[in-house]
Formats: structure tokens, sequence, C-alpha cells
């Protein structure tokens, strides 16, 4: 059971808590077991539909969703052999990423992961998944190893945004982004994107250039978190549920422009009611695909990614 | 000192209302009032202050290819509504509207011709269109630019102003900067020299792509530049910005740029640097 609930998920903590109190009793009667089975069919029920029919402010609030699983529980699973590699080598280690080496299955692979925190304190910690240029730094840093040593590149995307800040700018930040795209884009290694709650801007693209761009169903990606583009276009940030319709952000409306590759589902109730069936889905999907960008030669992913972004605009051409 | 200088605030304040529109400007900077036409033969750069106004890409176009060596590239590039963008006022209207204000196609020209007699590919981003902003359009004509320097092994030079990416186009305005910097990347494999010059403002997506990629990287003086705009940082950190924070002043002390040029010596340095690189 989760500990937070979204407003429309209210009518969900009411079951929850009835199977609860059912199953706490220490000697149920034939009858309780009974109610019990009927309560969860009856939430199996409601979940379905109050699921079917996300609309793209509450698929934002899904994927902010507290409870959701962060880079390091997709990690812990995905690579039970996991080694974190630290630092930047030229000013610290940012908490914001987390990046590393081990294996995926068979595969020895490399992923780059931002994390956010469970509670306050961790949050400063982390700095709620907002990089900092020095975390840019790292992340390219762990991909030219990768590179080198010929281990395929996962990146796990989870950040409200690249952190804007005094240090942050001071150090680079634009740069620290631009270096990466322009980097990432010719690593002779396959790449695999995946954003796994908020892909927000250049933020997230700082580390998601990449072959095949995955989105787990209850995520959104988009140049501008909601609230930020209702304070520009409305001048009122609570007008966020109207601009994430607009900003055309969830999923399936980024497969229908040709930005997302493959969504990959969820269990019923979204990620957070089962993390272990998202991650099992998350984890097959990328083995999946990481055997079909082997077979491309690694002389041609500059080429390749250069024609795969390319067709990513829509524009019209006067004669 | 002329006596449209005089630094009496009265007299410029009731002056002000007498003054024909448009044949007179106050610096923004120094609150002098400026006579038009002797700024529009100073580059639109005060006199008094130094400070440089935002200009049109006609400006630089003068300013930097010589008279008569420019064709244009890529002018039959229009954007699109794809999204059927809402948000106050329609994407499709914003686009018409632009249009009408500049006279320009969208938010960026692009020229081949010579710098002094050098041949370079050379684009003007236009911050009155939408904020030069990128869209599809935007990113195609830089990809354009570049793998037509890149064919014809000629220097790129990239005049940037811009508030970032264009939100109306959604993640689509995004995956420009990923373009934008794919192109680079394959350009500067192969050996192409590519300078960028950052004007007032350089900020968000142009910033985190090309603008920050130059093999050179110029700005001129007392440009914005950064990634986050200044409003959004106070508004985070919640405290007051230090003075002369993100100006092009500041890039140059935490070693994010190679010069400051004066709009007046720029076709000089990127003369010199070309003929320095090719
Ligand atoms: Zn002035």
């Amino acid at each position: 059971m989760p500990k937070y609930y979204l407003d429309f998920e209210e009518p969900i903590r009411e079951l929850d808590e009835r199977i609860l109190e059912l199953e706490s009793q220490t000697d149920p009667t034939q009858e309780t077991l009974k109610e019990i089975a009927k309560t969860q069919g009856k939430r199996h029920q409601l979940i379905e539909k109050v699921y079917s029919k996300l609309n793209p402010w509450q698929r934002v609030q899904l994927a902010r969703h507290p409870n959701r699983p962060y880079s390091l529980d997709y990690i812990q699973i995905l690579i039970p052999d996991f080694i974190e590699l630290h630092g930047d080598r030229y000013f610290s280690d940012d908490p914001a990423v987390v990046s590393g080496i081990g294996h995926l299955g068979e595969r020895r692979i490399a992923i780059i992961g931002q994390q956010k925190g469970r509670d306050t304190k961790e949050n400063l910690y982390r700095n709620f998944g907002m990089m900092r240029p020095e975390g840019y730094r790292k992340a390219l840093r762990v991909m030219n190893l990768a590179e080198k040593f010929g281990l395929p590149l996962i990146t796990l995307m989870d950040t409200p945004g690249a952190f804007p800040g005094i240090g942050a700018e001071e150090r680079g930040q634009a740069e620290a982004i631009a270096r990466n795209l322009l980097e990432m884009s010719a690593l002779k290694i396959p790449i695999i994107g995946v954003v796994i709650g908020e892909g927000a801007s250049g933020g997230a693209l700082g580390i998601g250039i990449c072959d095949r761009f995955l989105m787990m169903e209850n995520t959104w990606y988009s140049v501008i978190s909601p609230e930020g583009c209702a304070s520009i276009l409305f001048r009122d940030a609570g007008k966020a549920p109207e601009a994430a319709e607009s900003l055309k952000l969830v999923p399936s409306d980024l497969q229908e422009i040709g930005i997302c590759d493959r969504i990959i589902p969820e269990p019923n109730g979204g990620a957070h009611r089962d993390k272990d069936s998202a991650i099992n889905n998350l984890s097959q999907a990328i083995q999946e695909e990481l055997a079909a960008l082997e077979k491309i030669n690694p002389e041609n992913f500059l080429d390749i990614r250069i024609e795969k972004y390319d067709a990513l605009g829509f524009y019209q051409e006067l004669k | 000192m002329a006596w449209y200088n005089r630094k009496d605030k009265k007299f410029k304040d009731s002056e002000k209302k007498s003054i024909p529109d448009g044949l007179w400007e106050k610096c923004i900077s120094c609150d002098e009032v400026l006579f038009r036409p002797e700024l529009d033969k100073n580059l639109c750069v005060c006199h008094h202050c130094q400070h440089h106004f935002r200009v049109s890409s006609a400006v630089y176009l003068d300013l930097l290819l010589d008279k008569g060596s420019e064709t244009q590239l890529f002018s039959t590039l229009e954007s699109k509504d794809f999204l059927g963008f809402k948000a106050g006022k329609k994407y499709s209207t914003q686009i018409t509207g632009a249009k009408r204000k500049t006279g320009d196609h969208d938010a960026i020209k692009v020229y081949s011709g010579k710098l002094n007699e050098k041949p370079i590919i050379l684009g003007v981003m236009n911050f009155a269109f939408i904020g030069g902003s990128m869209g599809s359009v935007v990113g195609e004509a830089v990809s354009r630019a570049i793998k037509t320097a890149g064919k014809k092994k000629i220097p790129l030079v990239l005049i940037c102003s811009s508030g970032g990416a264009r939100m109306q186009e959604g993640a689509v305005s995004l995956m420009q900067l990923a373009k934008t910097s794919a192109h680079l990347a394959k350009f500067s494999q192969e050996g192409g020299l590519y300078i960028s010059v950052l004007t007032d403002p350089t900020t968000g997506g142009v910033t985190a792509s090309y603008g920050m990629l130059g093999d050179i990287i110029l700005a001129e003086p007392g440009a914005l530049i950064g990634f986050a705009g200044p409003r959004v940082i106070k508004q985070t950190i919640g405290q007051d910005l230090p003075k002369g924070f993100q100006r092009a002043e500041f890039l140059l002390e935490k070693g994010f740029i190679d010069h400051i040029v004066p709009r007046s010596e720029m076709k000089d340095k990127l003369s010199r640097l070309i003929g320095l690189l090719t």
C-alpha cells in the first residue's frame, strides 16, 4: 500500500485501508476472507477505471509521485553487481546523478541516472534531482569510459530540470550540457535513454541523446515544465494543467510525434504500486533494444543519430 | 556635448514628449537620449556608455559581409503550428505577427558571403522574432548552415541572440538542441572552423547547444549570457543576484568565452581569427 495518494487516487485509498484492516485480523473467519477477496476485486476494477483515462496533468502528477521507483531502485534490481563511479575529476561529485558500471543480464553496461530523494534531508543532498555542471561532466567522464571499453550506455532521466543557481551558472551549466549533446552524438556505443519520471528540458537532454528513446507509461518529457510554461504564457503557474495539455508531453503524444520509440507498460495502478514489475518490464525492453543496437557498426552511430534528430523537426518549405 | 545629450533630467523628460517618435531613443543603460540617425551610424552602440543595443540581422549583414558578396540561403523555411498550440495566443497568430513586425521569415537568417574576401557561412539570429526562440525552422536552418559550411570547407559564424527553445513547439523544440549539436559534432570531426558570437541576450537552449560549442566563442560587451534566465534563478534561490552576473564580462572571468569584442571591431577580429585558423 502506497504511503501517499494523489487526489484522483483517493477512492483507492479507502479500499486499500479496508483490505489492510481485514487482513490484520488475527483469526479471520470465512466471512472475512470472502470480504477480502471481494474488496480486492473491487480495488482492481477501480484502479483500472481510474488509470484508463488519465489526463496529461494527472500523468505529470504520477511522474512526480513520491513513492515511485527512482534511479537507484531501478539500478539495484537491473544491475545486481553495480559499482558506482563518483566525481567529475575537475570540481566535485554531484549527488543529483548516479553513474557506474555493472552487468545487466549477461551484458556489461554503463548506467547514468538522475536521482531524487525520498525525504527532505535526502532531497537536499540529491538537490531534488537537479544536476549541476559537475554532474554533466561526471556523466560525460563515465560515457567516455564506457566508449573506451565498449560498454553500451543506459541513461535514466528523472529531473525537474538542470539546477538554476548562481554556482551552476558560474561553472558553466550551458557549456556542460552543450558539451554532452555534442559528445554523446558521436559516442561509438549504443545508447538507450529512458524517462522514468520527469524529463524536463535541457536538464534531461544533457544525458538524453540516444539511439532508442523509451518512456515509462506514467512519465512526461518536455521543453519546459507545465508550471514554467504556464507562468510564461498565461502569467499564472496555476494554469499548469492547461499547459500540460498544450505541450503534448505524455508518452503517447510523443510516440505519435516520433520522439518516443517505445512506451514501457507499468503495472496496474502505476509503478509505485508494484516496483518490481515496473522494473522487470524495463529490464526486458532494454535487453531487447540492446540486442538490436549491437548489430550496428559503431562507426555509423554519429550518422545514424544525425539522421534520427534531423527527422524531428516540422516546418514547411515554400517553393 | 550636443544639446540632445544634456544631462538635465527635467529638460529631458519634457523634451521627450515633444520629439517625434522614432527619431530619438533613450539609452536603457545610461538614460541618455540619443539621436537615432547618429545611433544607427554608430552600429547602434551608445557613444556615452558603449551599451550595445539589440539590433536586427541587417546590421550584422552590413557589418560583417563584404558589400554585394552575400546570398541568402534557406529563406523558404517557414514555421508551422503542428501541435495546434494554444496558450493565450495561438502559435499560428504569433508567427504571423512576428513576420509582420520584423519582416523576417523566422528567428534566423543564413547567408553565404565573404568576410574580407574570405568565404564564410553566416547565420544571424533575431531576438525580435518571438524572442529569438529556436523551433524547427531555426534548428533546420542552423543544421543546413553547418552542412553547407562542411561541404564547401569554409568557416561558419553564428551570431546568437535567443531566449531559448520555442515552447510552442513542445518537445520538438528541445530536439533542435540535439539536432544542431549532432551536426556540429560531425563538422568538428571533419576539421571545420565554427565561431559563435553571443549577443544580448543568449540564454536557454541556444546557449546550451551551438552557443557554447564554438571552436572560438566571442561575445559583445554587456551581453546577457546564461543557461537559466536571471528571473528564474532569483526565484529559485530567493536572493538577489550579484552585480554583473551572467554578463559577458562575468563569463570571460569565469573562463567560458575567448574574447569580448565591441561591435565596431567584430569584423576585424573575425577576419584575423579565420586567417589564423584556416
Ligand atoms: Zn548609454
